[in-house]
């Protein structure tokens, strides 16, 4: 198939429409007006639903009721918005049931800025919303990633009965790239849900509740979401390596950062210093395997975690190298975006820290 | 690869020029990426986008040195001239702005946009002079590639249509006079 030039956003809706999306619901906040106004057009023609909600509150939990009927339901918003929702995360996770939550991040704290930002790590990552859980996290660098990860969002989703999120800073919305669009998913080929609230026509009755008043019945529900985790962990975790075989100084971004190091690391190697990157794709379970691996060899001197926050990531970059190697920092934040020669910079203080150390 | 960067006021149509070169691109086989900047403004206020054409994968989106600025007005020239790339190229809105990038290093093609477009039958398509321009000096994409774009976006729309691409032409035409 060939490639058509599409925004972010649009490819986001685009890998969730071809994987079986037929609910969207929804309220407007930039930088992802586009994803509703897309979902607005798009879900009428193809015998979907679509929602503008009153409010970010309602519109999770419009997707906590038609996920638990067991269509492939989506919500997205930007950082103040996702804030909102965090109560409805909560009450998904703890129901089990599987959907899709999209997070444009825009420039935090407070209502902020509309510029990117990463400052929303350990709000997706830990949890989020009250509670113990976690959601599966998803972190795409590109436009064509921004559809085949919102695509693969509903599966690992469903598979594991735990709500995803596709974590994007607000270029990714923006950006517009060639995209190869996935084939349209017939909603047949989705496998059937045991579990879903879908009428009783003399099925047994299901329920799918987040209030769970009896200690001796939530303990055993909560570890068994923990098990949950712990497979997903084994099974999901997943990084982009590049040139990190020989580093000195291995980088670590996600989202389009990534791409941004990756330039930087291209400039350090032609300045001579050999400069590698990891890139998590999941952020939620953090692939420290990849780091462990890279803090082994002896020819890494340093990390360097560049987001565009104030130290969010970098926090699971400490606890995966776990003090073999030194692990540095460089941020950005309110909505300013490093450049190349910023990084080769940072990459290069970083490095000369660690070897005077 | 080359870096474009074109900056203006919001409503000159700089994003949609943008987006005719990065769909170009893309009809000739190469990696492109846009990735516009902008107010929350309909008009006025200002906007800008990258605009990146590569023969291979595209790292980096940002355009913080680029190759080609394109300044429809002369705050987006002032601010921008002193980052593009030396031995690189800005075409600058002679009709509302100096041509003054305070450096030799640069090539400085200063088109009159606003009045070209006006002749050409549309003020609004000055930025289809400024890309005739940027066609014409660099051959970032082939004539024919904006020329099909123009015709597919101004598909039942014969007048804006014809009006763009005598625009386009024009600037062309205006390149290899200061070439």
């Amino acid at each position: 198939m060939s490639k058509i030039l599409l925004h972010g956003t649009e490819a986001i809706c685009e890998g969730a429409i071809r994987n079986g999306c037929r609910a969207f619901f929804g309220y407007p906040i930039t930088p992802q007006n586009e994803v509703p106004e897309y979902m607005s057009v798009k879900m009428p023609q193809i015998g979907g639903t679509f929602v503008q909600a009153e409010s970010e509150v309602a519109a999770i939990n419009m997707v906590y009721g038609a996920a638990g009927s067991g269509v492939r339901a989506m919500t997205s918003s930007s950082s103040p918005g996702v804030s909102l929702k965090q109560e409805g995360i909560s009450y998904i996770a703890c129901a089990r049931i599987p959907c899709v939550v999209v997070n444009i991040m825009r420039a935090g704290p407070g209502l902020g800025g509309i510029l990117p930002a990463q400052g929303d790590y350990f709000q997706a990552t830990k949890g989020g919303g009250h509670g113990d859980y976690h959601l599966i996290v998803l972190a795409p660098c590109s436009v064509q990633e921004a559809c085949d990860l919102t695509y693969r969002a509903f599966d690992l989703s469903d598979r594991y009965r735990v709500p995803a999120m596709i974590l994007a800073d607000g270029m990714i919305g923006q950006l517009m790239e060639p995209v190869e669009l996935p084939p349209m998913r017939s909603l047949s080929e989705i496998p059937e849900k045991p579990w879903a609230t879908s009428g009783h026509y003399g099925k047994d009755r299901r329920v799918l509740n987040s209030l769970i008043i009896k200690p001796e019945e939530l303990e055993p529900h909560v570890n068994e979401l923990q098990r949950t985790y712990d497979e997903i962990y084994a099974n999901e975790r997943l990084a982009a390596e590049y040139k990190t075989e020989d580093a000195e100084i291995v980088l670590t971004a996600y989202g389009t950062v990534a791409r941004i190091v990756k330039s930087a690391v291209n400039e350090l190697r032609k300045q001579g210093i050999k400069a590698g990157c990891i890139r998590p794709i999941t952020l939620y379970p953090f692939p420290d395997n990849v780091f462990a691996r890279c803090a082994e060899r002896e020819e890494t001197k340093a990390f360097l975690s560049v987001e565009l926050s104030l130290g969010q990531m970098v926090e699971d970059v400490r606890l995966a190298v776990n003090g073999k190697k030194p692990v540095y920092f460089y941020g950005r934040t309110g909505g300013n975006v490093p450049d190349e020669s910023e990084i080769v910079r940072a990459a290069k203080d970083a490095l000369e820290k660690a070897v005077k150390a | 690869m080359i870096r474009i960067l074109l900056a203006g006021q919001g409503g000159q149509g700089v994003l949609s020029a943008g987006r005719f070169l990065a769909e170009s691109g893309l009809h000739e086989g190469k990696e492109v990426s846009y990735l516009p900047a902008y107010g929350p403004e309909m008009r006025g206020g200002t906007a800008n986008c990258a605009v990146i054409l590569s023969d291979e994968e595209i790292a980096s989106p940002l355009c913080s040195e680029p190759d080609v600025l394109i300044a429809l007005n002369a705050p987006s020239f002032h601010k921008f001239a002193p980052r593009v790339k030396s031995g690189g190229m800005i075409v600058v809105n002679g009709s509302i702005s100096d041509s003054y990038a305070g450096r030799d290093d640069v090539k400085v093609y200063d088109v009159p946009l606003n009045d070209l477009a006006l002749e050409a039958g549309d003020i609004r398509t000055a930025n289809m002079i400024a890309l005739g321009v940027l066609v014409a000096a660099t051959g970032a994409v082939q004539q024919k590639s904006i020329v099909s774009c123009l015709r597919e976006k101004f598909i039942g729309k014969v007048h804006l249509c014809e009006c763009n691409e005598r625009a386009f032409l024009t600037g062309i035409n205006a390149a290899l006079a200061q070439k």
